[in-house]
């Protein structure tokens, strides 16, 4: 594994390649990840995209990237990636290209693709060893179509196709271990609110090769129910409290990057978001806190053990 | 014929090697699995300098296949039925990257109920998507069309990937002479494939495939998808004339058979029109003036072709192994809807459906049919659409029902 550079705010990049004016809600989150992303990334990668919130941002004739795009389907972008990666690799190993031309091959799916109908795709990807980076901004739940709940919803939570008064009714699927169980080069989890911990987690994918995910939790305003401008806020207490632990798997091993000191209550990130209204109006709900708040508490448990 | 012995699959296999393709994503299905098992055995050994990957689904298959074409190198795949309806999604999609390629479908009956055998739905279902469509009646077609395919989705007046169809068992398993043409040959009629201004690279990039908003953009494209494949059959006609030139065989976008002096003919697809020109040397020998028209082309639909086959003809059978489920045949329908409005059209245009789920269909059926068009031509009353299907196999069905009655009331 390489040594990064990115230690400080001041080691970020200065120069910033995502155009602005896209589609994207204000205080997107995931947006907001894809922009420090794709300063560490650079303008050589072919974004291959699934249908998604992401979708919007490549739009005839404008796109804000200054490197290419394809998009394919919700469920395969992972084999567009595969068919990109191929033929560059054929077109290198026959020296009909030079390899100034080559590109990274960039997944990039919202949750609704990564953690349930691409994710045949992405096993079948990762199982073939593919050399490609899946970024998947998670904002937990089918944003573009207006926030319907999603494998990657979490406990409780109010979405347009959970209206009862305890929510949705599943749990948060472990993406992060379906990807480590298929032992591949490098997963980590992400957030925007914490760019120097995102920055030098990119640096780290660039430098390996295989199969790579990064996770990226994507506070999203218009789905989650809170001002855009709180968007930094919500997302620096899904990491505070607990809620989004961030990690990387790397050699076998997973390792937490920041572990939160003294965790906050998931009160305090609950409490920002319209969509965990009902846990404390009309009257609170202490079970449901309790249970969410068990749920990290175990989780912190395990993870120092 | 000289040659060497090969199946269908075999055909196909052998005209990917001989198309010098760089890049194979795969996936196996019956009764397609020869070709990608052939391929894979010469990618192994190092007979075919191709990369081959399997994927997890046709659905992936097609997306690696149009996004490899979408970088800039030239990709063969296959697939059958339930694959290629389970791909439909990209099949669709990939016609608007406007990317070329060459898909061979082995066509097999789609579910429900579940078949291994023969018949042109699936390849129907593909239809509207914007591919190419080549039909093929023997293995050396097979070969040949795919050489063919490959001029043709690649030519700059139309970049639109291309379906190459045999019929499964029919042509897939079935081993016929085939002219093995060289290498040499093969590379002077297609060049090493130059992607042009297809290609992802880091000092040109583009955008593929993006979103657009509103139904004037969106049309924009659609329309030009279509006039491109409507430029294809033009191209077609040229590269098949330069094809017959290097290789002395004709593949004309319709293929004729005994028409020019006939009364009436049969209008068939693919490998059961084999079948049909032998019931019509029979026919002829019993004095009856019949011949074959068989499209080589599904699509562009080589309206011309057709019209000028069957014009001044009293009748046209069109037989129909595919049931659009309450209309009927569907190259029927779409062979009336060139022949509309033509001076000297034939009056009687019959439907017939048969060959489903790799049914025959016998001698005798195509003699009745020509009985039928004859009482039909001498009456001026055309019989509603018939699905071919005998009073024996009806017979067989009800005691197979009969059989498993009895069983079931034992088990009771």
């Amino acid at each position: 594994m390489k040594e990064t550079i990115l230690k400080r705010m001041k080691d970020l990049p200065s120069v910033h390649l995502l155009g602005g004016g896209t589609a994207m809600c204000a205080g997107c989150g995931a947006l907001g990840a894809l922009h420090e992303i794709y300063d560490v990334l650079g303008e050589k990668t072919v974004f291959i995209n699934a249908a998604g919130c992401m979708t919007l941002l490549a739009n005839y004739p404008f796109t804000p990237f200054r490197g290419s795009w394809l998009y394919t389907a919700m469920a395969s972008a992972p084999a567009g990636a595969q068919g990109v990666r191929d033929a560059l690799d054929i077109l290198l190993e026959q020296k009909r290209i030079s390899s100034d031309e080559n590109l990274e091959a960039v997944v990039l799916t919202g949750d609704g693709a990564a953690y349930g109908m691409g994710l045949s795709a992405t096993s079948g990807a990762i199982e073939r060893g593919l050399d490609f980076i899946y970024l998947c901004y998670d904002n937990e739940g089918y944003g573009n179509t207006g926030q319907q709940f999603s494998a990657a919803t979490p406990h409780a939570a109010r979405t347009s196709t959970s209206t009862g008064p305890a929510g949705y009714s599943g749990y948060k699927k472990d993406l992060f271990a379906i990807w480590a169980a298929h032992r591949p080069a490098y997963v980590a989890t992400v957030i925007g609110a914490e760019p120097v911990d995102l920055s030098r987690k990119i640096e780290t994918a660039r430098s390996l090769k295989g199969p790579r995910l990064i996770l990226a939790l994507a506070p999203c305003p218009t789905g989650w129910g809170y001002d855009p401008e709180l968007s930094i806020d919500v997302g620096k207490l899904a990491v505070q409290t607990g809620i989004w632990p961030l990690k990387e798997y790397i050699d076998g091993q997973v390792q937490h990057t920041k572990v939160p000191k003294a965790r906050r209550p998931v009160e305090d990130y609950l409490r920002l978001q319209g969509r965990f209204a009902h846990l404390f109006e009309p009257q609170r709900q202490d079970k449901l806190i309790d249970e969410i708040q068990g749920r990290v508490d175990a989780y912190w448990q395990n993870a120092a053990g | 014929m000289s040659g060497r012995l090969l199946t269908g699959n075999g055909a196909a296999a052998w005209a990917a090697r001989l198309a010098h393709v760089d890049y194979v994503p795969a996936f196996p299905i019956t009764p397609q699995t020869e070709i990608i098992e052939t391929i894979s055995r010469w990618t192994d050994s190092g007979e075919m300098p191709a990369r081959m990957v399997t994927l997890e689904s046709e659905h992936s298959m097609l997306t690696a296949a149009g996004a490899a074409a979408a970088t800039g190198v030239r990709v063969f795949t296959a697939t059958s039925s339930q694959g290629l309806l389970y791909a439909m999604e990209m099949i669709y999609a990939v016609t608007g990257w406007r990317v070329p390629f060459v898909l061979v479908n082995v066509s097999r009956g789609i579910a429900s109920p579940v078949t291994l055998e023969s018949d042109h739905n699936d390849i129907m279902a593909a239809r509207d998507s914007g591919f190419l469509q080549l039909h093929c009646s023997t293995c050396q077609e097979v070969l040949d069309s795919i050489l063919l395919a490959y001029r043709l989705a690649e030519h700059q007046r139309v970049r639109l990937p291309a379906i190459v169809n045999l019929d499964g068992f029919y042509l897939s398993f079935t081993r016929e002479a085939v002219d093995l043409p060289d290498a040499d040959t093969v590379r002077r009629f297609l060049k090493p494939y130059d992607p042009e201004n297809i290609k992802f690279r880091a000092s040109q990039p583009v955008s593929q495939a993006v979103a657009v908003l509103g139904g004037s953009q969106y049309s924009y494209f659609r329309y030009e998808i279509h006039l491109a494949a409507l430029n294809a059959i033009e191209v077609y006609r040229e590269i098949a004339a330069e094809f017959a030139d290097l290789f002395g065989r004709s593949y004309e976008a319709v293929e004729t058979y005994r028409t020019e002096d006939a009364n009436i003919v049969f209008l068939m697809l693919g490998s059961f029109a084999t079948k049909g020109k032998d019931a019509v040397d029979r026919l002829r020998d019993g004095g009856a003036n019949v011949g074959l028209v068989r499209p080589r082309l599904l699509r562009p639909f080589p309206e011309d072709e057709i019209r000028r086959a069957v014009t001044g003809k009293q009748a046209v059978i069109v037989i129909d192994q595919n049931l659009s489920m309450g209309k009927g045949g569907v190259v029927h329908a779409e062979t009336a809807s060139v022949l509309y409005g033509i001076p000297d059209a034939p009056r009687v245009l019959l439907s017939f459906i048969g060959g489903l789920g790799g049914r025959d269909i016998s001698a005798e059926e195509f003699y009745e049919m020509v009985a039928i068009a004859e009482q039909a031509i001498a009456s001026g009353d055309t019989p509603p659409p018939r699905l071919l299907f005998t009073e024996d196999e009806l017979r067989e069905i009800r005691k197979l029902q009969a059989v498993a009655q009895v069983e079931r009331e034992e088990l009771l």
